[in-house]
């Protein structure tokens, strides 16, 4: 029980306080996880993290999973991805709530009319980021180019995309 | 409707590998694109508040978009289709696969989703530039933010609060001056 409620709390946190996402919460978990419990070794940590990396969803997600089961069977990992999604959900509504109210003043207009580009700055340095590990040789230059033509301009859906990828990556390396 | 919704999710949590900004054009081409659940500027907005607020993008994403549509009901059925599909992947990897990891066909695969991976990314990048209706002024903003991630790795959340500051202020002060 104290395990279940160390655990909770403990992504709780970590759900609560890792703004930007992704691997923005990785230096936080590795905090509470190896430093502050003891859950797991360093070099257990490095494998989740490869596993985490290869399957989909959100990093966040994936590892409170992972470490939830390995501290304390499949509760564990229930308790874990309850914990880490909770405090995005609550803000967010509460959000979602007032914006809609707010939606009509200028101010609110204002600040997102400055923000939109910088979200768009965000994404491209982003792909900027995701290019430096995924641009490894010819090859994986020209995957991506003819990719990006079909998404962008044939409508290509992303989920095909990806599996079609996957299948090149594995016949020509 | 519902179970719409949670499907749409679903996908969007079982097909987007990387996290975080890699959802993005999934996200965008269901929610967005196909559903039309949202319009850009939404969107665009949404994508804002996940930057200053905490949390996985895709969960806000879904929460928020849910919430819109159903309430409260619908950001639960949203959020729980998004993270379903990892949360039961991670459990089969973690008690059935893990003693397979060092797998040189899949090393093989993943080599392959990496460039396909930014090419999604760079897309979005693409079609949201497109549909913003760029001007010169944007072009800029959106240029220093990526001059300042990449040369000094400052945190998101002050480009953005500095930039709504800004932008209200540049509004108002011409507000007052027609």
């Amino acid at each position: 029980m104290t395990n279940l409620l160390k655990l909770f709390i403990s992504f709780l946190k970590i759900g609560g306080f890792s703004f930007g996402g992704g691997y923005a919460m990785l230096p936080l978990i590795e905090k509470e996880i190896i430093d502050v419990h003891g859950w797991m070794t360093s070099s257990e940590f490095i494998d989740i993290l490869a596993i985490v990396e290869m399957t989909p969803g959100p990093i966040a997600i994936n590892s409170a999973t992972f470490i939830g089961y390995k501290v304390a069977g499949v509760v564990g990992s229930l308790v874990a991805t309850l914990a880490v999604v909770l405090p995005s959900i609550v803000i967010i509504l509460i959000i979602a709530h007032f914006l809609g109210k707010f939606k009509n003043s200028p101010y609110v207009e204002w600040a997102f009319r400055g923000i939109r580009p910088v979200v768009l700055g965000l994404i491209l340095s982003a792909s900027i980021g995701v290019s430096k590990n995924a641009f490894i040789d010819f090859k994986s230059v020209l995957i991506g180019g003819i990719l990006f033509y079909f998404i962008s301009f044939k409508k290509l859906h992303p989920i095909l995309a990806i599996v079609i990828a996957g299948t090149i990556g594995a016949l020509v390396y | 409707m519902y179970f719409k919704m949670f499907w749409t999710f679903f996908k969007i949590g079982a097909f987007t590998i990387g996290g975080g900004y890699a959802m993005i054009p999934l996200i965008q081409e269901e929610v967005v694109e196909k559903n039309g659940w949202l319009e850009t500027d939404e969107f665009m907005d949404i994508l804002a508040i996940a930057e200053v607020t905490p949390g996985p993008v895709a969960v806000n994403t879904s929460t928020y978009v849910g919430y819109k549509l159903k309430g409260i009901k619908g950001s639960l059925i949203c959020t729980l289709g998004t993270i379903l599909p990892s949360f039961l992947i991670i459990l089969s990897i973690v008690t059935f696969l893990w003693q397979y990891r060092q797998n040189q066909v899949i090393d093989k695969i993943f080599l392959g989703i990496r460039p396909a991976v930014a090419a999604l990314i760079f897309s979005a990048v693409y079609k949201l530039g497109k549909s913003m209706k760029l001007n010169w002024s944007k072009i800029a903003i959106a240029a220093v933010t990526v001059l300042l991630i990449e040369g000094i790795n400052i945190s998101p959340i002050y480009i953005i609060l500095v930039a709504a500051l800004g932008s209200i202020g540049y509004f108002k002060f011409k507000e007052k001056n027609i």
